[in-house]
């Protein structure tokens, strides 16, 4: 485990905490009953083959979806949900648009607002949501675009950026909002293989300064190498669960067994 | 009476129209204008209704559409210049008077501009609408952005960016139905040509000025929306 | 509502269809004849005619059909004289052929775009093939050309059709008593706006409808090549394909 240890302090609530979510499209059941805590600094990588659930799982987390059942725990705050029309909804529009503010997400298809310039993407939520200083936001997203390689590229449109500058501009979008916890849902999986690198490289080091990070991915090397936990769904239900030396090295699961040589 | 040039009869000297035809082409774009700023708020509210109504506002909205595409544009001016003398003439006569009341002409055109490129306009911000990114939608949702905030810093500006060219086809389209406003006297461009051509005599000197003072406004306003066209897609790849 | 009102007003509404439907089909019917000439033009290469057609389309698309109305039926009068010489005076002092006249320059000018969009999503391939053929000049455009181009512009021209049902409501302004000139002359009779309005609106959906409906019809029946295929097909036919 090479990573997101040190941050662990004394702290006992888990930054996230699943417990129990079901969720239905129409008759399809994608997941059936999953559990997953993250405490602070965990950097899990989620695996699953497609249509496993995984990245149903992700975006219940940040609400994109609503549960039709089960609990999600953010730094200890449970999300309230209640029986609408249309199956649930969430209880309290405030209390979601806050906690998605602290949940920041980063999505396969980049999702950059295409008539914003790089920089205007990066302080869109902070200055507008956040409401923070406009100077001191740009201040900060100058800093992570630094970080990420991509500072010459501030006042461009993310049309003029490749698919890996532009996922590494969706990065500091997200870090931007000074977020607690980060998903990405297969940030690399509609890059050119080429590109995939300078992409892993930057969540390779935010791994390092100790970020709690829930990674859906196909990348083996980034679970095994960077992430100090690895889940693996399969039909709507954990089926593998534990640091990458033990499920890798010792799977128990037949499927996962499959997965994993399907993978190399 | 003695024979006046063309340029005379249409330029700015004493025996010349050439101020009331400058002044009448200024109410044309002062009633094209506001029927199509009032279009644009009826139209925004049809399309807003047809993506995200309920059943019966989504019917309502596609029939509005639907029938006021389908019907002459004079029917429609007819309906609110007599209709609405009507309705007022009526509320008159309660209070004891009588006769035949007229509605401010210009309040009239600019009304049935709108209801009418309203129409229009609905189907243009929906079709703008169904451009925009699902996924930069959803990276606001997912940033916490509530509904106002991301209709007005993600939505607004991308279908009105995508709009500009509908908006500019149906703005032509308004130009040219202000015309019909002259059957209810209201002194536009074609009014005034048709009130100088009377006392003339010189009905094709003046209808041909009225058509090239259209053509010029045309000419004009497509050039500045392909400006605005031009200046909102930076940043984006043409598609062709 | 007073239905009694409303079916006489029906009734009589409906004795201006007629009317409607001639202004409409026969400016429509001279109007593609020269649409398409425009067309050839803007397509021809030679600069003189491109331009011509360029002018004309951005004249009578860009100013109100109504001046162009005016400019025929009452602007010409100012040169009477000279047309009572040319003997074509008794054409331009009828409403009705000024109408026709005014609808079918204004008509060609949109259907020649609509056409030269038909012509230009020929695919390049199906001429060449057709050259390959041994086919040139007249017989590609007839035989190759003319028929994928009408089917890609039909339905625009569908939509031109029933443009042109709306622009016949102008006639009335020049004494044409078709549907909408009926209308208004009921309305200032009796002052009943909203009911007029009514049954005068629904008379022209349910024209546009019949109209839509036929033209989809035609489109149907152009194109055997999009339908699917039968279940089950005879073997005949798979020998000729």
């Amino acid at each position: 485990m090479s990573s997101g240890v040190t941050s662990v302090s004394s702290q006992t609530t888990p930054a996230v905490s699943v417990s129990n979510l079901r969720k239905s499209f129409g008759s399809l059941e994608v997941l059936k009953g999953v559990s997953l805590d993250a405490k602070e600094g965990d950097v899990i990588s989620i695996l699953g083959a497609s249509g496993s659930g995984k990245s149903t799982m992700l975006r219940c987390i940040n609400m994109l979806e609503v549960p039709d059942s089960g609990d999600i725990r953010i730094g200890g705050e449970t999300i309230k949900l209640k029986q609408g029309r249309r199956g649930m909804e969430p209880a309290d529009r405030g209390q979601v648009d806050r906690i998605r503010s602290r949940v920041a997400m980063v999505f396969q298809s980049f999702n950059l607002w295409s008539h914003m310039t790089i920089l205007e993407n990066v302080i869109e939520a902070p200055v507008h949501v956040q409401k923070r200083p406009k100077a001191e936001c740009i201040a900060e997203a100058e800093e992570l675009l630094a970080k990420v390689g991509i500072a010459d590229k501030r006042n461009q449109y993310p049309s003029h950026l490749s698919g890996g500058q532009q996922q590494r501009a969706a990065i500091a979008r997200a870090l931007a909002m000074r977020p607690n916890v980060m998903l990405f849902d297969e940030p690399t999986s509609a890059l050119d293989p080429e590109l995939v690198g300078e992409v892993l490289r930057v969540m390779r080091s935010l791994a390092e300064e100790g970020r709690t990070m829930l990674v859906v991915t196909h990348e083996m090397g980034f679970a095994r190498d960077v992430s100090n936990r690895v889940v693996f769904l399969h039909k709507g239900v954990v089926e593998e669960e534990g640091p990458p030396a033990e499920v890798f090295g010792a799977p128990k699961s037949e499927r996962f067994k499959q997965f994993i040589s399907s993978h190399r | 009476m003695q024979h006046l040039s063309y340029f005379e009869l249409v330029g700015f000297g004493p025996q010349g129209w050439g101020l009331a035809l400058l002044t009448a082409t200024g109410m044309t774009l002062a009633v094209a204008l506001c029927g199509f700023l009032a279009g644009s708020v009826l139209g925004t509210f049809v399309a807003w209704a047809k993506l995200s109504g309920g059943l019966v506002a989504r019917s309502v909205a596609d029939g509005y559409t639907t029938i006021l595409r389908g019907i002459p544009d004079l029917l429609v001016i007819y309906l609110f210049y007599f209709g609405g003398s009507a309705a007022l003439g009526a509320i008159a006569s309660l209070f004891g008077e009588d006769g035949f009341i007229g509605v401010p002409a210009f309040l009239t055109g600019a009304l049935a501009i709108g209801i009418v490129s309203g129409a229009y306009q609905a189907e243009v911000f929906r079709g703008a609408f169904q451009v925009v990114s699902r996924g930069e939608i959803e990276a606001a949702r997912s940033v916490g952005m509530h509904r106002w905030l991301m209709f007005r810093r993600i939505i607004a500006p991308q279908v009105l960016r995508y709009a500009i060219p509908g908006l500019g086809n149906t703005w032509q389209l308004v130009l040219k139905e202000s015309a019909l406003i002259s059957v209810t006297g209201l002194v536009e461009l074609l009014r005034q040509s048709h009130i100088a051509a009377g006392s003339t005599r010189r009905p094709f000197d003046f209808y041909v000025t009225a058509a090239i003072l259209y053509l010029l406004i045309t000419w004009v306003s497509t050039y500045l929306f392909q400006r605005a066209e031009t200046h909102s897609m930076r940043g984006m790849r043409r598609a062709s | 509502m007073d239905f009694e009102f409303m079916q006489d007003t029906f009734l009589r509404l409906l004795s201006g269809v007629p009317l409607t439907l001639n202004l409409a089909f026969t400016s429509v019917a001279f109007g593609a004849v020269f649409a398409m000439l425009l067309a050839l033009m803007r397509m021809s290469g030679v600069k003189v005619l491109d331009w011509f057609a360029r002018a004309y389309v951005f004249v009578f698309r860009g100013s109100p059909l109504l001046v162009q109305i005016f400019l025929i039926y009452y602007g010409l009068g100012q040169f009477r004289p000279t047309l009572q010489e040319w003997g074509l005076w008794t054409f331009f002092r009828e409403p009705y052929w000024c109408a026709i006249l005014a609808l079918t320059l204004n008509t060609a000018a949109y259907a020649s775009e609509i056409i030269r969009g038909g012509l230009q999503s020929v695919p390049h391939q199906q001429v060449e093939a057709a050259r390959a053929c041994g086919m040139s000049g007249f017989l590609l455009f007839r035989r190759i050309v003319f028929p994928i181009a009408v089917r890609q512009a039909l339905p625009a021209y569908g939509s031109e059709l029933i443009l042109m049902v709306k622009a016949t409501s102008l006639a009335s302004i020049i004494t044409m008593m078709e549907v909408t000139g009926i209308a208004a002359k009921l309305i200032s009779q009796t002052f009943r706006a909203v009911e007029v309005f009514v049954v005068a609106g629904v008379i022209y959906l349910i024209l546009n409808f019949t109209i839509t409906r036929i033209i989809m019809a035609i489109e149907w029946w152009l194109s055997p090549h999009l339908r699917r295929p039968p279940a089950v097909k005879p073997a005949l036919e798979a020998v000729h394909v």
